[in-house]
């Protein structure tokens, strides 16, 4: 199962938890199944179907521009951070 | 370093295609646009920094003769809240209309309120003077620690601050409140030998651009809208104008003119959606041009801050912990970089324990725009000032600790993302032997500093477009507007991938009717982006060639060869001038496009080292020395990656010791032009020395790593760390004005 590490400002959600191993094939499926276990997550992870704006999803160290439509391995990691944007 | 020479055009120095155009002044700027029966036009810009809009009376500059047309926001559709991506980055639209004109307050001293089209500049300027607007006014907050307060005036009264998803329930100039976090800081903290905390402020700056925004724009009877305007990305434009005007995309065209400098504030549009309105209004041509004031007082500056920094280390020179509290001015509108300023401010280093809190806060000043490594600057100032105190106190080399400390390929960023094949290590390395670095910096007042910086960089969407020429020649065509040689970096990656040499491609940029969608020149991202494009439109075109001359030959593609612009087989042989030439015999014209969203950016990194010496009687800083190291990838053209150096430190020095926007306690900007808004000039630099270290991005075709905006991270951060070696005393306030130098020197005494 892909391994999520969960924001800080979303552990309240987690009951405090930093990581959770979590199923699916892709962000949007392991974010759904997220939201099985620890409801009010997606909604804090997505803007209406999409992701966040000014929220990047890293899978396996890289940034993903696919975003929600990556392909996640068993063994993926899985983090959201700040998009960042240049000039 | 230099990577072994395996390319033939790559790393060589051409002649960039529009230089002969830019220095004999025929290159067409915005300005430069002539339309028969064009009018022209001029914005009414608020007094006042905060107040309510009560009424505005349009009638009298409306009745004056050669007045064609007056509009106010109530001529904009008044767009709900909505996300909308615009490259890299996303836009609130009603916000964003509401910067281009004022609906119900004004929120900084310049917002636009009104504008007029008119026979003439004269006739223009009249009308503003007719037009009656009477304001509430209200009271202004100009810092993001003010604007924090509970107390403090609310700019928009709908916004509530977002915690990843998570809204307040009270009104606040808070927009935004988002966390980094991993692992324990606080314990790192009470088990460390050394901590260090410090809280540094910098100020509001601007750009600096040399050319003025500008836009004319023809609303033509059947609805067609085109519009001629100085923009860092023709699509965005199109895009915005679209989106805020409620029109379709394809009713627009946007031609970008040649390019004054942008350097992140030409993204967003201003004038753009302005000039349509006016020509819809006037049935003519409209052009508008801003002056240096409005440039100054209207157009996005980039975020002044407040941060607060603490990092600890143990006996052996590892750093254990770090936690930053970053607060951005975003302006008037959220949407400030202090999200990118977090995952700069921490970067460079390898960090087990780490924390930063990061605050959107609008305040009474322009909307932020990106301005170079947006962001960056500002948190390295910080975190590099509190770096070298570290390696003081451990009495370490400040290159030595940051080799100790730096990240290498396979570790993580802060944010979780890994690091690819990087340089850091390569261009400490390369920094602590340079000459500067082994020189000696003698006498009194003198002292040298060092830092680092990262920039994360970009990729995205791309195209490129090509046609053989009858002379063998190939005409490119391109989506990026070139700002700092772009046109020469593309054409010579398609070059190399045809085997040509670079003079055989013409390249030029499209406009949005004529290239496919291509981002703007931002995120360093044109020659890593579109020089991807070029390469597959190379390998596009080298298939096409061979098909035809197989066609041509009645023989398999796979038996014929194609190297550096022949093509052969059995014997026989064809140059890209025959095939040209004899397009009747060659199947006809051969062209190809070429798109790509380009991903495997590769995350930038420098080092600069700057000798000053220090006025003691007037706190004036001078630079006697800088050098700065960078990891480059592969130098495409190494004069335009060292132009790009130039040009970063060049900035981070304005920005390290004289550039702010000064306001008086109404919120009036009291220094709006460039006498007074203090650039550096050449007479303010030494020649920068620069070493580009090459350690090629593998996520690329030619190894290009971005290279534009890490440049403008270190030196503010560098210029302190110099100014404490040579007065002893740090500072913690930017800019490092000789106003302060003498606080500072007298607080010392």
């Amino acid at each position: 199962m892909a391994r999520v590490i969960i924001p800080s400002l979303l552990r309240e959600l987690t009951g405090g938890r930093h990581e959770v191993e979590v199923e699916g094939a892709t962000v949007r499926e392991v974010i759904d199944n997220l939201e099985a276990r620890f409801p009010g997550l997606r909604a804090r992870l997505l803007d209406g179907d999409r992701l966040r704006p000014n929220l990047a999803v890293v899978v396996d160290g890289e940034v993903s521009a696919l975003k929600l439509r990556h392909k996640v391995s068993a063994d993926s990691e899985i983090h959201f951070m700040p998009a960042l944007s240049g000039g | 370093m230099t990577v072994e020479k395996q390319y033939e055009v790559i790393g060589t120095r051409p002649i960039r295609p529009d230089g002969t155009d830019k220095v004999t002044g025929r290159a067409l700027y915005g300005a430069d646009i002539r339309l028969p029966g064009m009018l022209y036009g001029m914005v009414l810009r608020s007094p006042h920094a905060h107040a309510r809009i009560l009424s505005i009376d349009t009638r009298k500059a409306e009745a004056l003769p050669g007045v064609r047309a007056v509009v106010t926001a109530a001529d904009l559709p008044d767009l709900e809240s909505k996300i909308s991506e615009l490259g890299e980055g996303t836009i609130n639209l009603r916000y964003q209309s509401n910067n281009v004109l004022a609906r119900d307050k004004v929120l900084y001293f310049g917002h636009a309120v009104a504008a007029v089209a008119a026979t003439s500049i004269h006739v223009a300027e009249e009308a503003l003077g007719l037009i009656d607007v009477q304001y509430e006014v209200l009271k202004p907050v100009l810092t993001a620690q003010e604007a924090m307060r509970p107390d403090a005036p609310i700019l928009l009264e709908e916004l509530r601050t977002d915690e990843l998803g998570a809204k307040g329930t009270t009104p606040t100039n808070i927009a935004e409140h988002s966390q980094i976090s991993r692992g324990d800081v606080e314990k790192a903290f009470a088990e460390a030998a050394v901590v260090v905390e410090r809280e540094f402020t910098t100020a509001t700056v601007h750009q600096g651009y040399i050319e003025p925004q500008n836009s004319t724009a023809l609303w033509n009877v059947d609805d067609q809208l085109t519009i001629w305007c100085s923009t860092q990305g023709a699509f965005g434009v199109r895009d915005q104008v679209a989106e805020i005007l409620e029109i379709p995309v394809s009713k627009i065209k946007v031609i970008p003119m040649e390019i004054g400098g942008g350097f992140g504030g030409k993204i967003g549009v201003y004038l753009e959606p302005i000039a349509a309105l006016l020509s819809k209004k006037a049935r003519r041509p409209v052009k508008l041009t801003m002056s240096r004031a409005e440039v100054l007082a209207a157009t996005g500056p980039t975020s002044g801050s407040y941060m607060r920094i603490k990092m600890a280390a143990n006996r052996e020179g590892r750093i254990t912990a770090a936690q930053a509290y970053l607060a951005y001015e975003a302006g008037a509108y959220p949407g400030s970089p202090v999200g990118s300023g977090a995952a700069v401010i921490f970067a460079p280093y390898k960090l087990d324990n780490v924390l930063i809190d990061s605050y959107d806060v609008v305040v009474n000043k322009p909307r932020a725009a990106a301005y170079r490594a947006p962001g960056g600057t500002n948190a390295a100032y910080a975190a590099e000032v509190v770096v070298d105190e570290l390696a003081e106190k451990l009495g370490m080399d400040p290159i030595d600790f940051r080799i100790l400390n730096g990240v290498r390929e396979g570790d993580k960023h802060p944010g979780g993302s890994e690091y690819p094949r990087i340089g850091y290590i390569e261009t400490l390395q390369a920094a602590k032997n340079s000459p500067h670095y082994q020189s000696k910096l003698e006498g009194p007042y003198r002292g040298r500093g060092v830092a680092a910086g990262y920039w994360g960089n970009y990729g995205g969407k791309s195209s490129a477009s090509a046609s053989l020429n009858p002379d063998g020649t190939i005409s490119l065509v391109e989506g990026s507007v070139d700002i700092g040689g772009s046109r020469a970096s593309i054409a010579m990656q398609l070059a190399e991938t045809l085997g040509v040499a670079v003079d055989c491609i013409r390249p030029s940029v499209g406009d949005t009717d004529s290239v496919g969608y291509t981002e703007g020149t931002y995120g360093s991202r044109t020659t890593f982006a579109t020089g991807w494009a070029a390469y597959e439109l190379g390998n596009k075109l080298i298939q096409e060639f061979k098909a035809r001359a197989a066609a041509y030959w009645e023989v398999d593609p796979a038996q014929v060869a194609y190297a550096k612009g022949v093509l052969t087989c059995n014997g026989r042989r064809l140059t890209l001038a025959d095939l040209g030439s004899q397009m009747d015999d060659m199947g006809g014209p051969i062209s190809a496009s070429a798109s790509v969203r380009a991903e495997k950016w590769g995350p930038a990194f420098a080092v600069h080292i700057v000798d000053v010496e220090v006025d003691p009687e007037t706190g004036k800083v001078d630079v006697l020395r800088y050098t700065a190291a960078q990891d480059v990838g592969t130098a495409i053209h190494p004069s335009y990656v060292e132009s790009q150096i130039h040009g970063g430190v060049a900035q981070g020095v304005g920005w390290g010791l004289n550039e702010e926007y000064v306001y008086d306690a109404q919120g009036r900007l009291l220094n709006a032009s460039l006498l007074d808004y203090r650039m550096p000039t050449a007479l303010d630099l030494p020649m920068i020395e620069t070493i580009l270290v090459e350690v090629p991005n593998p996520g690329h075709p030619y190894g290009v790593r971005g290279v534009g905006e890490v440049p403008i991270v270190p030196p503010a951060g560098a210029l302190a760390n110099a100014i404490y070696r040579a007065i002893g005393v740090r500072l913690n306030e930017l800019p490092m004005s000789p106003a302060r130098i003498l606080a500072a020197l007298a607080a010392k005494k």
